[in-house]
Order: structure tokens, then C-alpha cells, then sequence
């Protein structure tokens, strides 16, 4: 794959980051709690978005992330104000933004005439209007910079791979200029005087380098000012004392001299004339005796500079000789040259303590480093499954081994005992680790909802609040992609059916802005996602009668108020008067419902005319692993999910109490719970059915509260791995899936709820099966 | 070239960009993802030039500027910001921060390269 094409895509996964980080700064800032960290990271997340478009290309992406940056960059420094209907524009900018990010990625078009719209939203309440958020194309060039790319000769006198000029050659040039003072070029060559500041060194310019600059451009005669250098004793390193002269042919444009200085024509003495021409106050042969004067007792050209370093040598706590940054080149230009810069380079370090040679000088010197932040890894799915695949088997296996095990006779505290009951533990560790990478919190999902409201909102003109809960709820990663088609269903619901309009609220005494809550957690073992609204509640005359008029119950059916409630969930039903486009035509509750099925879960309603409504979604949390408590019943091995058990018990003579005709209930300390013939619910006949002779396990479930089941056997605890019954058999009410056992057997899985709900419909008797294919 | 080069900057996006051209060019690069994660690397980390971002979470370019140039090995090593179209302000305040030069973005690789080259033996 071309590298770009990978960039491109990393891209486009960053802005959903980005949108997701813009989205929760914008809700912040909605509900008055940003502060300017929040608004920073707003700017911060519609500026990259846009420098990585610019990086790209996208034009109309780039446009609009322009204007809307503007604004924010305004509000961040607090020269606008973030009132209420800027955010609100805010808000529908952020929205554009996103479908701007998804043409792009996806090659479609965005609403043209709304995306201008919303930019002339923006601008209005932009300083400087659209003047300061216009966007030009082409960034203008900072002034007095004029980047050309300039070939740059490598080919310096004496040149080393990595230190392409040399200090030997430019002193050499500067030796040669009193050879031909004036008439270097005669008509109008350049004279370049040029002084840096400390300022400049501290910014780690290198004078040199800019030197190589000039004389990249033409034939350059450069000589070194060094009047201003003191003593060894007075210097202070990080000063600044020399100054050059360059001359340059009259070929050479001004703008390309000035242009070599860009970097650091702040903080240097500059000046840039023509030879002869009109800065008659430049004293040339000044510059040139000052150039001059410290050669008189020097044959080689190097000298100078060879008898300042030999001093430091002999004294090492003496200052450097040169400005911290040629020092860098000392160790570069030592291979060949006449002056014992090898000498020198373990001094440096002591003096100037930038010497890039001695890393372990420089280290012992600094702080212990700081820990490094989490690391993170980008892994393909596939790999995480196969890899969660593996593991199942290795516990399965694993299990099987410790019933061999046992079986084999060896005792308890044997070795092997203890050996296997390590690796069980270990093999839990594993197995919990895995199922951690793919666990995800709820809030991708989440996060999509608040644009979904203002939208919906906006289209049945009501006023929504979303208030969020719960989530960091973590859940496996496959089922968390599931979500969020039965979230935005619900919500859409809640929204265009549940909640009234805002008169009709007031005419209610209900405040004019409705609320819809959406949460998640985690119970008995499952997540729990529940959407409630504060508005009308089911309107359950109404829901009667088209269910009658669709003929999905008979026109006397006598139905409890719960049961009308469901009737939503009958496929094929809409009570929309006005099939909007939102949830209408039947195509809603009825897929939210085999949607969250196939999931292994479950949706309920509870209703209050004129208060609201609650939808209840349950989905198990992984669909790979379980800790269960394994009990027989007959000749069938079972598991119980370990989350749902509170205890088990072995009922007394006196405990058990008969209701109605064929059910009985359990007392517990001081309450009474149902009793179920565990057997008999799932259909494998009348169990024995005393229940002093069994045991009874102690269930929460959600649809009926603490429910107590009869087994024979406790077997133990043991972690299954999950197999699904549905892909390999077909659905079963009161069984969620089934597993294997140590021993090769296949156990099936139970469903409390289901188990429950299939008790309660058909309470078993003698001779009947209740359990439904 | 075998020059290191050390790329600071919040965009992912970016980092990869900056990573790409300038190995293409045949540098060494090194990243960090804002202003306090690029003073760690810079404790174990010599490059021999940088290139950081303006605004980024926790520190942000300016803070790292000044950060880099109060103290640490890397105090003299060229350090280049980028800036978007003209905004003189911002240019002045990373050159008072200690900011050796600058990039013009969005980033057209040859004047990178040339910048770098710059600031760089």
C-alpha cells in the first residue's frame, strides 16, 4: 500500500477522534461547564482536522474547518464570548464539519447551500467578519521570505559527508582578502555585514550555517570580525563577539541575501550594500585591518583559531573559545585539520555542556526521566477473535485435564494436583486478559446520540435534553457496534412519539423541555441500557386499536396494560398518524426487538400515561466465556450463570408451601419466593420433586425478581466457554447456549429470565411439557 | 544525511506525514505527541533538530520552546514551528519562545527539507 494511502486512512479514523473530542468540548460548553482547557481542545480538534485536510488537499473541507477554527481561535483568547447562540451555531458547525469529514473520505458531496449557510452563521459572529475568515489558498509567505530551493554547493574545500564547510577554508578566504581589498568585484558586488546577537545562538542559529547560505549563492569572500572578542578568562560562552564581512558578485539579487538571514535577521546587525554605492560611512579598510590584525603572527591560516583552543585545553575551566553553536562542528572537523580539536572535544563537554559527543556527560546531569505515557497498538479484529477463539478452547481443554486428572485417582495434594490447580489459575488470567482488550466502553456509542437528538428535535420541533449515564460501561467490542442501532431507535421513539411538543407540556405543567435519559450499567451480569422519556407515556387506547385494526389480536382480547405495551413490538405495527420518516412505517420497534434477539438479549417497556416511558435493553457482556455453577437435574448436567445465583439452600420439610393449584413457593428466612421445578420448565419431564432432597438455588432475574430453582446436585463452579446453541441448533427458550464439559459432555446453559418467563406462562403440571421449540 | 530529527505534534495524521517525508529525505525520526511527551523523549533522546507544532495538549509548542531552551541537552539544538498563512504574532511569539525558524503549513515537503537544512549542518 502506497505510505500515503495509509496516512490517508489513519486520517480519517483521527477525525473521528477528532469529531468525537469536538462533540463532548461543544456539549461542555453547551451545559456552562467548559473551561479553557475544554475550549482548547475544541480549536485544537478543528484545527487538526483541517491541517491534516490541508495535508491532503481536501479543498472544501479545509474551507470550512477554516472559518469555523477562526471563530474558535477568537473565542479561545477570549476576544469573542461563547454565549448561548454562538454554541448553538457552534453546534451546527460541528455537525457540517462532520459531514464535510465523510465526503471527503467517502468521495460524495455535502449540502452545499447549508454548509455556506452555516459559514455565514459563523462569520456573523466572527470579529473582523469575513474578511478575518476568509481562506486563501495559498498561505501567504511570510514577508522578507522568499523560498526558492536554493542548490547549496556540498562541494566546500575539504568537505566531510556530514560537515560540508569548514572553518580552515573560511578563515583561508578571509587570510586571502587583504590580498584584494577593494576591488573585489569593482562594479557593485555586495558587502554584507553581519553581527549576530546572543539572541541568535540561543535560538541555536548557527552563524556558519548562514555563512554556507551566502555562499551557496556566489562567490564569497568572507572575513571575520573579531575585535569584540575578549579574553579567555572575561568571555562568557554563551555571548556573542564576532562579526563577518562577506562580499558577494553583483549577480547575486538582494532578496536571495536577505532572504539567507530569514531565520535570524531579528537578531543580528545587518546590513546589505553595494560595493562603492552609497553607505560611504562604511569604513572598509576598518573592517579589513580588524580582519587582518590577529593573522600578523600567523603563517597558516588555521592559527587563530589553533591557539585559542590550545589554551582551553590547558585550562579546562576556562570559558570555550567560540559561541556554543560551532561547537557541534569541533568534533566534525577534526578528522583532517591542523588544529587538536580530538584534544579538545572531551573539554567541551565541561564547557559549553551542549556537546552532542557525550551522551553520558549529558545524561548524568539531567533529571531521572519522567514514566512514559501509556502506549497504545492499533491490532486487526480478526486477530483479537482468533485469539479469543484459542483461548476458549485452552480452557475447555484445560478443564478436561483436571477432570482426567481427578479421575486418574491422583490425589488432592498430589503435585499434579497442584500443578493443575496453578494452571487453572493461570489459564483464568489469560482468559480474563483476553476478554479485557476487546472489552470497549459504551461511549462511542453514546456519543453519537446527542447530534441524533438535536436533529430529531429539530425535525418534530420539540425541545430534547439528553442527559448520559454510565458511559464508561464496558461491554464486548462486537456487542458494543450492535448498540447503537437499538439506542438510536429508542431515542428516535422516545423523542418523535414519547415526548410532547412544548405547548402541549406547559398545558401539562411539565417544563417545555423534555428530557430523555439514556443509561448504562452493568447488572447480574449482563449490561442493562435503559432510554426513559418524561413525556406522554404509551397511549395504550390507541395502541389497542391499531393493533385490532392491523389484526395482530382479536377485537375482544382482554390484555393487561403491560401486555398492550408490548404490542409495540409486534412486527408490522406503527401508531405514527403521519408517517414521518423517522420511525414510521413499522420499521421500529419490532427491529429494535429481533435486533437485540440475536444478540442474546432483551427489550422491555414499563409505561406511565402521562409521565413517560422506560425502555429496558439487557444484552449478556461477552458472548464468549461464563462462570457458572454446574448442578444436574435428572440425567442433565446444566450450568447456572454464577452472576445470577444470590445462594443456594437445601430446603426444609416445612419451608415449602403450595400456591394455586400446581405452584409452590419457597420460604426464605422470612419470604416466600416461587419455586421452580427446574426439569419440568425445560421439558424433560416431572422431576422427583421433593424438595428436601434437592437444592434449591437462589436466582435474580430480571422479569420476576428472586426466584428459587430446584436441582439435585450441586457439581461445583467452573468457567465455561460459551457456544451458541442458536448458531448450531436453534433458538430454546429457558437455555441461553450450552458448553462442554471436562468430561466431553455437552452441558446446556441456563436462561433465567427465559426459564422464568417460560414457567410463568405454562406453570408446569404432571404430564405436560412446557417448553416450547 | 544522518541527521535526527524529532517531530512534536498532537495530529497523528501529521507525525505520520512529517515521519514519511522525512525519511524519504533519509533522516532519522523520532516522535512525540505534545509539548510535556516531547521533553521526556528529549531526556533520552539527542536529535539534531526539532520540529514541534504550536497547539497541542498539556504543553503547547510555546511552553515547549521555552521549556527545551531554559536547560537540558538539547538547550542549542534548532528548533523549527510551523505557522499557517500570515500571522505575524504568532511567528514573533515562538522566535521570543526561542524558536530557531520556521515552516509554512500545510507542509510542502521541499521547503521542510530545506529548512531543516537550514538550521542543520
Amino acid at each position: 500500500m502506497d505510505p500515503m494511502d495509509a496516512i490517508r486512512t489513519t486520517f480519517f479514523i483521527e477525525c473521528d477522534e477528532l469529531l468525537a473530542q469536538l462533540e463532548e468540548g461543544l456539549m461542555a460548553m453547551e451545559q456552562g461547564s467548559a473551561d479553557s482547557e475544554t475550549i482548547n481542545s475544541v480549536f485544537r480538534a478543528v484545527h487538526s482536522v483541517k491541517g491534516g485536510g490541508g495535508a491532503f488537499g481536501l479543498d472544501p473541507l479545509v474551507r470550512f474547518s477554516h472559518v469555523f477554527e477562526t471563530l474558535l481561535d477568537q473565542i479561545r483568547s477570549s476576544q469573542v464570548e461563547a454565549t448561548e447562540s454562538v454554541v448553538a451555531t457552534l453546534l451546527r458547525a460541528a455537525d457540517m464539519l462532520a459531514d464535510h469529514v465523510s465526503a471527503a473520505r467517502d468521495g460524495g458531496g455535502v449540502d452545499e447551500a447549508r454548509s455556506e449557510q452555516i459559514a455565514a452563521a459563523i462569520m456573523s459572529h466572527t470579529l473582523g467578519g469575513s474578511s478575518a475568515a476568509a481562506y486563501q489558498p495559498q498561505p501567504d509567505e511570510i514577508e522578507g521570505l522568499d523560498f526558492k530551493p536554493q542548490m547549496i554547493s556540498l562541494d566546500l574545500p575539504s568537505a566531510e559527508p556530514a560537515a560540508d564547510f569548514d572553518i580552515s577554508a573560511l578563515l583561508a578566504g578571509a587570510a586571502a582578502a587583504p590580498a584584494d581589498p577593494v576591488a573585489n568585484d569593482g562594479e557593485g558586488g555586495w558587502i554584507v555585514n553581519f553581527a549576530p546577537h546572543a539572541s541568535l545562538y540561543a535560538k541555536a542559529n548557527d552563524s556558519a550555517l548562514v555563512l554556507r547560505e551566502l555562499s551557496g549563492l556566489g562567490e564569497a569572500v568572507i572575513s571575520v570580525n573579531d575585535e569584540a572578542l575578549p579574553t579567555l578568562d572575561e568571555m562568557d560562552p554563551a555571548g556573542a563577539y564576532l562579526g563577518w564581512t562577506v562580499r558577494l558578485p553583483a549577480s547575486v539579487a538582494e532578496e536571495d541575501i536577505r532572504d539567507a538571514f530569514a531565520f535570524v535577521d531579528d537578531d543580528c546587525d545587518l546590513e546589505i550594500v553595494r560595493e562603492g554605492g552609497g553607505s560611504a560611512d562604511l569604513d572598509i579598510s576598518a573592517l579589513l585591518a580588524g580582519a587582518v590584525e590577529p593573522r600578523t603572527s600567523a603563517e597558516e591560516p588555521a592559527d587563530l583559531l589553533s591557539s585559542l583552543l590550545q589554551e582551553v585545553v590547558q585550562s579546562p575551566p576556562a570559558a570555550a573559545p567560540a559561541p556554543p553553536a560551532p561547537a557541534p562542528v569541533a568534533p566534525a572537523t577534526a578528522q583532517n585539520k591542523p588544529f587538536n580539536l580530538m584534544d579538545l572535544a572531551p573539554h567541551v563537554d565541561e564547557l559549553t555542556q551542549s556537546a552532542p559527543s557525550a551522551p553520558v556527560q549529558a545524561q548524568a546531569a539531567n533529571a531521572p526521566a519522567a514514566p512514559p505515557p501509556p502506549q497504545t497498538i492499533r491490532v486487526d479484529l480478526d486477530r483479537v477473535d482468533r485469539l479469543i477463539n484459542l483461548v476458549g478452547e485452552l480452557v475447555i481443554n484445560q478443564a478436561m485435564l483436571a477432570q482426567r486428572v481427578m479421575e486418574s485417582g491422583a490425589g488432592k495434594a498430589t503435585d499434579v494436583n497442584l500443578a493443575i490447580t496453578d494452571l487453572e489459575l493461570l489459564t483464568r488470567n489469560i482468559q480474563d486478559s483476553v476478554m479485557a482488550i476487546r472489552a470497549q466502553p459504551v461511549k462511542s456509542v453514546f456519543q453519537r446520540m446527542p447530534r441524533l437528538v438535536r436533529e430529531v428535535g429539530e425535525a418534530t420541533h420539540k425541545r430534547v435534553r439528553l442527559v448520559t449515564e454510565g458511559e464508561g460501561t464496558e461491554v464486548d467490542k462486537t456487542v458494543v457496534e450492535k448498540l447503537s442501532d437499538p439506542i438510536t431507535h429508542m431515542i428516535r421513539n422516545a423523542i418523535d412519539h414519547g415526548l410532547e411538543t412544548p405547548a402541549e407540556r406547559e398545558a401539562a405543567g411539565k417544563p417545555a423541555e423534555g428530557t430523555v435519559r439514556l443509561t448504562a450499567a452493568h447488572r447480574s451480569g449482563r449490561i442493562v441500557i435503559e432510554v426513559s422519556d418524561d413525556g406522554r407515556g404509551v397511549d395504550r387506547v390507541r395502541v389497542k386499536a391499531k393493533a385490532i385494526e392491523k389484526g395482530l389480536i382479536s377485537a375482544d382480547a382482554q390484555m393487561t396494560d403491560e401486555e398492550i405495551d408490548n404490542l409495540i413490538f409486534a412486527p408490522g405495527f406503527s401508531t405514527a398518524a403521519t408517517v414521518s420518516d423517522i420511525s414510521g412505517r413499522g420499521v421500529g420497534m419490532d427491529v429494535v426487538k429481533r435486533s437485540v434477539q440475536a444478540l442474546g438479549g432483551r427489550i422491555t417497556i414499563i409505561s406511565t400515561p402521562g409521565q413517560g416511558s422506560r425502555f429496558s435493553l439487557s444484552l449478556p457482556l461477552t458472548l464468549a466465556v461464563l462462570d457458572g455453577m454446574v448442578v444436574t437435574v435428572g440425567d442433565q448436567t446444566l450450568v447456572a450463570p454464577l452472576t445470577t445465583i444470590i445462594e443456594s439452600l437445601k430446603p426444609r420439610a416445612g419451608d415449602v408451601r403450595p400456591l394455586g393449584p400446581s405452584n409452590f413457593v419457597l420460604k426464605i428466612r422470612d419470604a416466600f419466593v416461587p419455586l421452580i421445578d427446574t426439569g419440568a420448565a425445560l421439558g424433560f419431564g416431572k422431576s422427583k420433586f421433593d424438595p428436601t432432597e434437592g437444592v434449591a438455588l437462589l436466582v435474580e432475574s430480571d422479569v420476576a425478581g428472586q426466584v428459587a430453582l430446584m436441582v439435585d446436585h450441586i457439581q461445583g463452579q467452573r468457567q465455561v466457554v460459551i457456544k451458541s446453541l442458536e448458531t448450531n441448533y436453534k433458538p430454546t427458550d429457558g437455555v441461553a447456549a450450552a458448553t462442554i464439559l471436562g468430561d466431553g459432555r455437552v452441558a446446556l446453559i441456563l436462561d433465567i429470565d427465559g426459564l422464568v418467563t417460560a414457567h410463568r406462562k405454562a406453570p408446569p403440571r404432571a404430564d405436560t411439557l412446557a417448553m416450547t421449540g | 544525511m544522518n541527521l535526527t530529527i524529532l517531530a512534536v505534534d498532537d495530529s497523528r495524521t501529521i507525525r505520520e506525514m512529517l515521519g514519511h517525508t522525512l525519511r524519504q529525505a533519509g533522516y532519522q525520526v523520532i516522535t512525540a505527541e505534545d509539548g510535556v511527551h516531547g521533553l521526556e523523549v528529549l531526556q533520552t533522546e539527542r536529535p539534531d533538530v526539532i520540529v514541534t507544532d504550536i497547539n497541542m495538549p498539556r504543553l503547547d509548542g510555546f511552553g515547549f520552546i521555552e521549556a527545551v531552551r531554559a536547560e537540558g541537552a538539547s538547550r542549542t539544538s534548532p528548533i523549527l514551528a510551523p505557522t499557517t498563512e500570515s500571522e505575524p504574532e504568532k511567528k514573533a511569539r515562538a522566535r521570543a519562545a526561542g524558536a530557531t525558524g520556521w515552516i509554512v503549513k500545510p507542509f510542502d515537503p521541499v521547503k521542510l527539507i530545506e529548512a531543516i537544512r537550514r538550521v542543520a549542518a
